[in-house]
């Protein structure tokens, strides 16, 4: 190895700024490109503004590079260029789509979305730029565990609200203010992990030693497993009315991983598991459109005006076959909600199988670090915090990859930085941010402490 | 906490090896299967977009693509839709593809196995992949011919004209009427197409049926040649052989009913010989050699001529059959079995194969109607081989039977098929249907006899022409005959 090594032996880990750079670079070249492809493809010309767009994007990708070389220098390097190159692309579908979309998508009404997208994509590095500015230290999130816990209760019930909140295709689970739209569920997502983590943290011994054996589980007590059975239960119930099955199942995942991760018995995730798997056949039995879900995931084919949509998803994939139609050459408007739920098939089918696997390997990526992260951590409170945050992230892609490719029943998620859709993007850019503070703190080496050479001038008595 | 995460590592890597492999299996294994469902709009996008190769007769693309100056960037026209419309089909972006166009559908729109190599070289040079070409067996003038033939008697008479090629199974002529405009079908305008395609499918003539190879129709008499085969090879006998005739056939047993000949004719005697019982078209003679048969000997006659099997590839046809699934014939029903009533109900196609057959000494082959298909840049990619689907009938029994059709053009009921210098040799039919509903007029031909180069079957449904009037060789026989001449360029 040639890393630098200090004088006593102690290891300077690398902070590797250079990588990112290079990698910054070729991750932005690469969403101005399908920017540039996508006007080629579908309309013959390179977009007008590829310049002065690009150039934007270009300086705009640098300056938050540049921030994290100073805000957090030892940080994870390869996080940031894969974001960036995902939430490139995402822009690239989303314009791609609105130039196929215009008045055909959505009886007509469609109306660009690129460009409000573009603005939630700054406004998310603004918030991935605050939380490493005001997030020193990411134990500092700890004494704030049941604010959070709260605050993830109040997100999630404020589009129940009424004035506020909007009901928009059968889920409720959208706010209004103004002529801005958000889902405050994304939102919480953040708050129940840190409320989570905070909590399990404190109490981990005691969940994982206190309690009585039932059936060959360590059953802890009450008093201690309470609080966040009622934080969970709260935020489970209000998704169940908002019938917003995906995010059910994300919390709910994220939940039981963290007890698992905190107590390290894997009783709990056979606990989850099986309760997971009641809990699915109460929906199918209870549940009009659950049972709705499964029949479309099982037999797509048996009714194709009411399942137009995944199937036409597994058509633009299979159009797209192994090398994609080309960015602006395929038909992603003929799926409906390409622009968001479906973003991936639009993908798929434009860049094709090559293009849909390098996007998943980047989804894979990221989560490989967060929890490369979290091992590495040195505090338990951020190795909950990064796992959790990782694999709900794995779980979100999985859950909405694997609906529109009918590999699962599809369940409403956003695919992270490249849906359309405001909240997501900016909460997600905000747990990169997190994900790279906890990182930088891991890897910073220990503060060096000075030898105590002055003797002299502590000695109380002189020698 | 690290040995929960590494485990969770482990799982994350399973979700996402999952994801990989349903997108290989999506996109690669699935592919073509998900391709060639149907409303499969891109595909169908594609396809309009795309330079689909033409369907040639005779050299002239019958079913070509233009450039559209619309939403699409071809239009498909066919010249004189209507006529070869049982051939061509049709190719409609909301309704699919019939005929050709969905048989053919693979080479003509390039996306054929044998068309890779074309495919990477149009994709290398940033090309639109163009689509093969199929050229068809069918002789235009004898089409033509066919075709007027059946207007003249009426633009609301129904029928249908299939002529082959003996020697080979090569359709000459596939002609039915009432017919469609698959112009119509191929528009780009939505509106248009669905109207032309509710008229199309609520007319109660059904212009979209090939009546040349769907419909199946009591052949009447002209099923007697098969059970003239039949006793030349299972009953041995010969032309001069006598043979019942007179004005009616009992059944004894206590039976009523007695089979007798139309116009309560006597045949001329009885006996008579077996030659004229086939010129004279006697019910009696044939009734009595069916019962003499059997019901098995006649049924295995039959199915060597082709019944009770779809011999076509690539065109919508119906079997024929000889009775309805495990029907026992009776003695008077087998009796009317073997003049072609009861439940025999046979296709153009098949009594011209039948025709065919005995022309080209007992050995029927294969009907087929592509002959060669193309590489957009004109190399063959594939030649119809003529295959023998059975011998009917011993060359010799066919020869004799041959000269007992031309006896009955010289002197029988088929003097309307006579062509000077040329051993013309047919059967009319005429087969009863409901009695308010005049009979269908079939004639069978084929020629020259020693040398065939043409078997025609024609049928005419119904026609406003009165109803005694109707008898094979007065309606029929003269479409056979130009459609044989058309051929032999008489």
């Amino acid at each position: 190895m040639s890393s630098p090594v200090a004088d006593q032996g102690t290891w300077f880990p690398r902070k590797r700024r250079g990588a990112e750079l290079v990698l910054v670079v070729m991750a932005t070249l690469i969403g101005i490109g399908a920017y540039a492809a996508v006007g080629l493809g579908a309309e013959g010309t390179v977009p007008a503004d590829v310049l002065k767009l690009g150039g934007a994007i270009v300086i705009v990708s640098i300056a938050t590079h540049v921030v994290v070389r100073r805000l957090a220098p030892y940080a994870d390097p390869v996080l940031l260029p894969i974001v960036i190159c995902l939430n490139g692309l995402g822009l690239a579908m989303i314009y791609r789509i609105d130039l196929g979309c215009e008045g055909y998508c959505l009886g007509g009404d469609y109306q660009p979305l690129a460009n409000s997208q573009l603005m939630w994509t700054a406004i998310g590095i603004v918030l991935f730029i605050a939380v490493l500015a005001v997030v020193r230290d990411h134990r500092r999130l700890q004494t704030y565990t049941y604010t959070f816990g709260l605050a993830a209760i109040v997100l999630l019930a404020l589009p129940l609200m009424p004035f506020i909140g909007e009901n928009i295709r059968g889920a409720r689970i959208w706010i209004r203010v103004g002529p801005f739209s958000f889902q405050p569920g994304e939102a919480a997502k953040i708050c129940l992990a840190i409320f989570f983590a905070g909590y399990l943290v404190v109490k981990r011994d005691a969940l994982a030693l206190a309690g009585r054996r039932i059936l060959g589980i360590d059953l802890p007590r009450g008093r201690d497993l309470g609080p966040i059975l009622v934080g969970w239960g709260i935020s489970i119930l209000i998704l169940v009315v908002q019938k917003d099955l995906g995010s059910s199942l994300l919390f709910f995942g994220l939940f039981v991983v963290m007890l698992y991760i905190a107590t390290e018995r894997p009783g709990w995730l056979v606990v989850g598991g099986s309760l997971f798997a009641l809990g699915s056949y109460a929906g199918y039995l209870a549940f009009g459109h659950v049972r709705h879900r499964f029949d479309v995931w099982l037999h797509p084919f048996s009714d194709p005006d009411a399942n137009g949509q995944i199937i036409n998803s597994l058509f633009g994939l299979a159009h797209g076959g192994i090398l994609g139609r080309g960015l602006g050459q395929g038909s992603p408007q003929l799926t409906p909600f390409s622009f968001s739920d479906f973003i991936a098939s639009a993908a798929g089918e434009e860049l094709g199988l090559t293009g849909l696997m390098a996007i998943l390997l980047m989804y894979g990526i990221i989560v490989e670090r967060g929890l490369r992260i979290a091992l590495t951590c040195r505090d338990g409170f951020g190795k909950l915090l990064a796992a959790g945050l990782a694999v709900s992230f794995a779980l979100q892609v999985f859950v909405v990859i694997g609906g529109v490719t009918r590999l699962i029943p599809l369940t409403g998620l956003t695919t992270p930085f490249m849906a359309q859709g405001g909240s997501s993007i900016v909460i997600n850019w905000a747990i990169i941010g997190l994900l790279l503070r906890i990182s930088d703190q891991t890897r910073r080496p220990a503060p060096e402490i000075s030898s105590f050479d002055q003797d002299e001038a502590t000695q109380v008595v002189k020698l | 906490m690290n040995k929960p995460v590494r485990n969770l590592a482990v799982a994350c890597l399973v979700l996402f090896a999952a994801l990989l492999i349903n997108v290989n299996y999506v996109q690669f294994v699935e592919a073509d299967s998900l391709n060639s469902k149907n409303n499969n709009k891109r595909v169908l996008n594609e396809e309009f977009s795309r330079d689909r190769g033409a369907i040639l007769v005779g050299g002239d693309p019958v079913a070509e693509s233009v450039r559209s100056k619309d939403q699409y960037e071809f239009q498909r026209r066919y010249t004189n839709g209507s006529l070869y419309a049982p051939l061509t089909g049709y190719f409609s972006y909301t309704y699919g593809r019939g005929g050709l166009e969905n048989s053919q559908n693979r080479v003509l729109s390039g996306s054929d196995n044998r068309l890779f190599v074309n495919r990477v070289v149009d994709l290398l040079g940033n090309k639109q992949p163009k689509g093969g070409s199929v050229e068809l067996t069918i002789n235009p003038a004898a089409q033509k011919t066919a075709a007027s033939g059946l207007e003249a008697l009426g633009k609301d008479t129904k029928g249908a004209v299939v002529a082959l090629d003996p020697r080979t199974g090569a359709i000459l002529a596939d002609v039915t009427q009432p017919s469609f405009d698959p112009n119509r079908l191929a528009s780009h305008d939505p509106d248009k197409e669905a109207r032309a395609w509710k008229r199309l499918t609520s007319d109660p003539n059904q212009p979209m049926l090939n009546r040349g190879t769907q419909q199946i129709l009591p052949p009447g008499s002209t099923f007697k040649l098969i059970t003239a085969a039949a006793a030349l090879e299972d009953l041995n006998l010969n032309p001069s052989s006598k043979v019942k005739g007179g004005t009616s056939l009992g059944f004894g047993g206590g039976i009523t009913y007695r089979l007798v000949n139309e116009n309560g004719s006597s045949c001329g005697g009885d006996p008579i010989t077996f030659e004229q019982a086939l010129d004279v078209s006697c019910n009696v003679s044939f009734g009595s050699i069916a019962g003499r048969l059997g019901q098995k000997r006649l049924a295995d006659q039959a199915a060597k001529f082709g019944f009770g099997t779809d011999p076509l590839v690539g065109l919508a046809a119906n079997p024929s059959r000889f009775t309805a699934e495990g029907t026992d014939l009776e003695a008077p029903q087998l009796a009317q079995s073997g003049i072609g009533q009861y439940e025999v109900a046979a296709s153009p196609l098949q009594m011209a194969m039948v025709a065919a057959g005995i022309a080209n000494d007992g050995e029927v082959m294969r009907p087929y109607a592509v002959k060669t298909i193309r590489t957009p840049s004109l190399r063959v990619l594939e030649q119809t081989e003529p295959e023998r689907l059975s011998q009917a009938m011993s060359a010799r029994n066919a020869r004799k039977l041959q000269d007992m059709m031309v006896s009955v053009v010289q002197k029988g009921t088929a003097t309307s098929a006579q062509i000077p210098g040329v051993r013309v040799g047919a059967k009319t039919g005429t087969a009863q249907s409901t009695a308010d509903r005049p009979p269908y007029a079939w004639f069978v031909a084929m020629a020259p006899a020693n040398d065939p180069k043409v078997a025609v079957a024609v049928v005419v449904e119904s026609s406003n022409t009165a109803r005694s009037e109707i008898a094979g060789g007065r309606l029929a026989g003269p479409i056979a005959r130009s459609v044989m001449e058309a051929v032999l360029n008489k």
